[in-house]
């Protein structure tokens, strides 16, 4: 099994984290893993994304045309990904402060409100795992227990009391990501 | 205290190129770090700071106020026979030029760590391979050769720190890491070398006759210069180290050879370039073309034997890189004429993708 993915959004919204966590999940699960960033001043506000590829085999180019699963946090990610989901492929976007919605009918498109839920939640500490739960809701590549092992692997010492808020965050997303039809 | 240093060595890790030759450093015994920062690498001496080597092996890592600068003191601590290094990229490692040079006429061993950036200029701080002629064909002045290692993935990042460093030290000649930012930022799984001591000052006095450690009444002082006023005396000088130059390529070329027995065409590319590439020869094998794949790891010395051999197998060749085309020059020399050598590449921080290789492979090769 080969999972292409792309996590696109705002700097500041937990994208590299979050394929972060995706890549250490794997790890722990034995997989091969890549991990690949748009790096630079994006980091400081701009758009930002990285692509993360979870394998059983080796894996070649860190760099892809398309990809099994797009996660897109921001109308501008939309745009530039929504048409590089491969045919039957899943995306996941976050509808806070989208005006165009996704209009491809060949993927799976659901709708994750997770900037919404955390606004009113006050939770948007772990916005980016909230995601996360969503997508393993519907793409369940990596197991939850897998990610917590990935998440204590990534996480400092000092942050490992978070581990329970992390977890609750994940199970959020589970509940509130939708099918799009 | 990080993370890291209570892991055995033989753990599976998940790092950044550049992390991956920071801690390689630490473990091989690097006597001292000098660096400046520059994106896509400060991820190297930032890991080393974090580490504190100073306080386990003894280890120093300097900021110095310039690239120039951090070369410089490279030139000094492998004057000193001490295992040197220095990491920047494109427009620093251009600084460095100058002392890279006298570093290469003095045969003094050091490891420097090119992370390519797009260019000319300041270029971007995406990822490019366009400084293949500058390490390779010497980007500072006069007759002198680097060897140069080419990192494809993080796992080679570290193993690469360590081979180059040995290669220094047995040829007295310094060693490039010739990386592109993709290589750099990405993480992928690693398993670092091996914790080696550092050297002591008796074992570089042993080891390292050469060195200017301080000279005791038994011998005569020991001079490191790289400047001749007698014509001849420089002569003598060069033909010593193409010389060595010669025993490098003779010894040291590495190469991966991917399905090439049966290919009736290859691809020739380097660094992510070969990564990219390596997913294009599954699509068209896909379809039954019949690709293969060769990854200089040494870039000098160059693997020209092995291009030389498959230009009388296959139809043609077509080299990938992030340039406008600087290793196609030395693909087509081994070629010497027999097949067309046809070139793709993106330049200034754009990277090919496996759609780009498969087209061009396409359209210039299969379909010409």
């Amino acid at each position: 099994m080969t999972e292409e993915i792309i996590i696109a959004g705002f700097g500041g919204q937990g994208v590299l984290s979050m394929g972060k966590i995706l890549a250490y999940s794997g790890l722990m699960q034995g997989q091969e893993v890549s991990w690949m960033p748009s790096y630079g001043p994006e980091q400081r506000g701009g758009t930002a994304n990285v692509t993360v590829i979870l394998s059983d085999e080796r894996i070649s180019s860190p760099v892809l045309n398309s990809y099994d699963t797009a996660i897109v946090l921001n109308q501008p990610s939309l745009e530039r990904f929504e048409s590089r989901v491969k045919p039957g492929g899943t995306l996941i976007f976050d509808g806070n402060g989208f005006h165009k919605f996704p209009t491809r009918k060949d993927i799976n498109v659901y709708r994750i409100d997770a900037t919404e839920y955390s606004l009113a939640n006050n939770t948007s500490k772990t916005l980016n795992m909230i995601i996360l739960g969503g997508l393993l809701k519907v793409r369940p590549i990596v197991q939850i227990e897998n990610v917590l092992k990935g998440l204590k692997k990534s996480l400092p010492d000092r942050h490992h009391h978070l581990l329970g808020m992390n977890e609750k965050a994940l199970h959020i997303g589970m509940d509130l990501i939708k099918k799009v039809d | 205290m990080s993370d890291s240093k209570k892991h055995t060595h033989e753990e599976v890790r998940l790092m950044k190129g550049n992390e991956a030759i920071a801690h390689a450093a630490i473990r091989c015994g690097c006597d001292g770090y000098f660096g400046y920062p520059i994106t896509p690498q400060s991820e190297i001496m930032e890991t080393l700071m974090d580490e504190e080597p100073w306080n386990s092996t003894g280890m120093v890592v300097l900021q110095a106020e310039s690239e120039t600068s951090s070369i410089n003191m490279v030139y000094g601590a492998a004057s000193c026979g001490k295992k040197s290094m220095t990491s920047s990229s494109s427009p620093g490692v251009s600084l460095m030029q100058e002392g890279i040079s006298y570093i290469a006429a003095g045969e003094l061993p050091c490891l420097i760590v090119n992370v390519m950036r797009g260019g000319p200029g300041l270029g971007t701080i995406q990822p490019s391979q366009a400084d293949y002629f500058q390490a390779v064909k010497g980007g500072g002045h006069g007759d002198y050769k680097l060897i140069t290692l080419a990192p494809a993935s993080v796992q080679e990042m570290a193993d690469h720190t360590v081979l180059a460093f040995d290669l220094a030290f047995k040829y007295r000649t310094p060693a490039m890491i010739l990386a592109d930012g993709i290589i750099g930022q990405m993480m992928e799984k690693v398993i670092l070398p091996p914790f080696q001591p550092r050297l002591t000052e008796e074992e570089i006095r042993t080891r390292m006759p050469w060195a200017t450690l301080g000279k005791p009444a038994s011998r005569k002082p020991n001079v490191i210069t790289t400047l001749s006023l007698d014509a001849q005396e420089m002569e003598d000088t060069n033909i010593r180290l193409q010389a060595k130059y010669r025993e490098i390529e003779k010894n040291e070329v590495l190469f991966e050879e991917v399905e090439c027995e049966d290919a009736d065409y290859l691809i020739i590319a380097f660094g992510t370039c070969a990564r990219v590439s390596q997913k294009a020869v599954d699509m068209a094998r896909a379809e039954g073309i019949k690709v293969g794949l060769i990854r200089p790891i040494t870039l000098f010395p160059f693997p020209t034997d092995i291009i030389s051999k498959y230009a009388d197998k296959v139809k043609s060749m077509l080299t990938i890189e992030m340039s406008a085309g600087q290793m196609v020059e030395d693909v087509r020399l081994a070629v010497n004429g027999r097949v067309p050598v046809e070139f793709y590449g993106r330049m200034g921080g754009m990277n090919p993708s496996p759609d780009g290789v498969y087209n061009a492979l396409m359209t210039k090769l299969v379909n010409k």
